[in-house]
């Protein structure tokens, strides 16, 4: 009999070249990408060259995407890029991203189908795990992880436990995958999966996008989570058929598979959820909010930056304009994104709302550049942290949001629902 | 490894790595700079008091938030010899121990107070509050993080896999 496995055991034991894998088990993992950025990458390249390593394992497996303080917003932010621009040069990388092609890299990969359902990718950048909406393994490490990865091709890694989520009910209108995370954040805390994967599943989850799905991986790590999961289906297939370079696998977790917890949530009543600062886990339904001024909005990052979130922000913002206290800043996440919410005509949408459209960067969502906060100022954001000084000043705020309760709040200069206009 | 003695700087729960070094200095990834700005908006004052051995202790989830490096780097570049929390967040646990800043796990880190002079025996688990003479427990570092250590660091340990066969 084989052993029953999670999704998250499937993947693991067939890049460490096993039959079955257990909790708690430390494996050597072979990695599919290894992922970097103009932040991380830098310390992992020092650290190749300190080790006298020749070449990167596989130049189609290391992926380096300056994105965070793109376009270069001071002289050292800019010898940063070109360190990791030379190295990319020299190891001849097939994926290196600059200029007007780059973009947030957790937009961008699944985006290019650089990243494939049963994949197991690693990445100097926290949100790395984004890529389990697609049915990938994939987990934020360090730099010192990058450079050995980058030399061996190898990981390693200590097996999670599994908590399975499991979503009921359909949505109402305005509450979308966001939602769904954060509440889940709210419910369980910033660390209540520390060290296990989240597994998300459910009716709930299977009526998502595809991007929606990324939405919801991509803040499994606001948990504490290694990763967060969710099972391919026909949606996936759709979504990477025409975009994946390379064979792809669908892995599924076992009926009896064991799961440190299993949790069920019924989300049809569930209202959009607003993180109050200073950390995820403060979440309230918006009719909960209060009365809380906002002097900027953020609608981008890898959380909320695709397409779909552009979209169910102009729905909103049509034919309206943001308070005259607020600076709304839109910020598609990547060139793609861009030019679609420009063909689509939300670009004008978004102008005639007052807005202000960046070029694809990760930019205020970690306070780099592109809307930085002063002292005292609030910001409504479709990003995934509300930590102390994150996008500003410490004494500024963050309140994490969906897109349309971000572009309500530009609307009516306070927290405030789409139900609300 | 050998016995260390300092003083304690504490901290409270889920310390992120924005507090351990804020986003606007990750321009740079040396440590020197880095050590500046360490805690600095967690506690200005934090890189005044720090003398070379000192420890920092902390609630819960220490190191949630970023992957960035440059959190432990700063603190160990600013001289802090260890960090003592009730958990750690499990990028900055990797990070720590991949780059050879020794972490521990104290169920008790609750009970040790600011300023105390402590005395940390990490091979026995055991810390010592100078002073009173009361004593914390440690968890047991698992045997691949012991090895990583002494090994000093994981890009010392993977050694013989480097090779320039992969041209
Ligand atoms: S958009 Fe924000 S959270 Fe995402 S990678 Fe960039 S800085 Fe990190």
């Amino acid at each position: 009999m084989p052993v029953p496995m999670t999704i998250t055991e499937k993947i693991l034991a067939a890049h460490a070249g096993v039959s079955s894998v257990r909790p708690g088990e430390l494996i050597t993992a072979r990695v599919d990408i290894a992922l970097g950025n103009d932040i991380t990458a830098p310390i992992a390249i020092a650290k190749f060259k300190e080790a006298g390593a020749g070449c990167v394992f596989d130049r189609d497996k290391v992926i380096l995407v300056p994105d965070h303080f793109t376009p270069t917003k001071d002289i050292m932010s800019a010898m940063q890029v070109k360190a990791v621009r030379d190295f990319a040069r020299e190891q001849n990388l097939t994926h290196w991203f600059e200029g007007g092609d780059s973009g947030v890299e957790h937009a961008l990969l699944p985006e290019k189908g650089l990243v494939v359902p049963g994949d197991l990718v690693i990445g100097a950048d926290s949100h790395t795990c984004t890529y389990g909406g697609l049915g990938a393994f994939a987990t934020g490490s360090g730099s010192t992880d990058l450079a050995a990865a980058m030399i061996t091709g190898e990981v390693w890694l200590k097996v999670p436990q599994s908590i399975k989520f499991i979503y009921k009910g359909a949505l109402q209108p305005w509450v979308e995958a966001k939602d769904l995370i954060l509440y889940t954040i709210g419910d369980i805390g910033v660390d209540g999966a520390l060290y296990q994967a989240m597994e998300f599943c459910g009716p709930a989850i299977e009526g998502l996008s595809l991007e929606g799905r990324l939405t919801m991986a991509n803040m499994a790590v606001e948990a504490g989570a290694k990763s967060g999961i969710v099972a391919p289906d026909e949606i996936t297939r759709k979504y990477i058929q025409d975009r994946a370079r390379r064979p792809y696998t669908f892995y599924a977790s076992d009926q009896d598979a064991e799961y440190a917890r299993i949790i069920e949530y019924d989300v049809s009543g569930l209202e959009p959820q607003v993180a109050f600062p200073h950390l995820p886990e403060n979440t309230r339904p918006i009719s909960q909010a209060g009365t809380v001024p906002i002097h900027q909005v953020v609608i981008g990052s890898c959380t909320n930056g695709r397409i779909e979130d552009l979209q169910s922000a102009a729905r909103v913002l049509l034919g309206r304009k943001a308070d005259k206290s607020v600076r709304l800043i839109v910020i598609p996440a990547t060139p793609a994104v861009y030019r679609q919410a420009m063909e689509q005509g939300l670009f004008a949408i978004f102008l005639d709302a007052g807005a202000v459209i960046s070029p694809p960067t990760c930019g205020p969502c970690l306070g780099g550049h592109m809307g930085i906060l002063a002292k005292g100022e609030r910001a409504a954001a479709t990003t995934n942290r509300n930590f102390v000084g994150r996008m500003g000043h410490v004494e500024s705020e963050v309140y994490l949001v969906n897109p349309a309760v971000a572009a309500a709040s530009a609307v009516l200069g306070r927290l405030a629902s789409p139900d609300e206009l | 490894m050998e016995i260390l003695q300092g003083r304690v700087h504490r901290f409270g729960d889920d310390i992120d790595t924005d507090l351990i070094i804020a986003a606007r200095y990750l321009n740079t990834s040396e440590p020197a700079e880095l050590a500046k700005h360490c805690m600095e908006d967690a506690d200005p004052d934090f890189v005044k008091r720090v003398k070379p051995g000192d420890f920092i202790v902390a609630g819960k989830n220490f190191g949630c938030g970023s992957s960035r490096e440059h959190a432990p780097i700063a603190i160990k570049a600013a001289g802090v010899s260890c960090v003592i929390a009730k958990s750690f967040a499990r990028i900055f646990y990797r990070n720590a121990f991949n780059m050879g800043l020794l972490i521990l796990e104290c169920p008790d880190a609750d009970q040790i107070e600011e300023g105390a002079n402590l005395m940390v025996d990490a091979d026995m688990g055991v810390i010592t509050d100078k002073a009173s003479r009361k004593t914390y427990r440690v968890t047991a570092i698992p045997p691949f993080m012991q090895e990583l250590l002494k090994s000093g660091g994981l890009m010392a340990h993977i050694g013989k896999k480097i090779t320039h066969d992969n041209c």
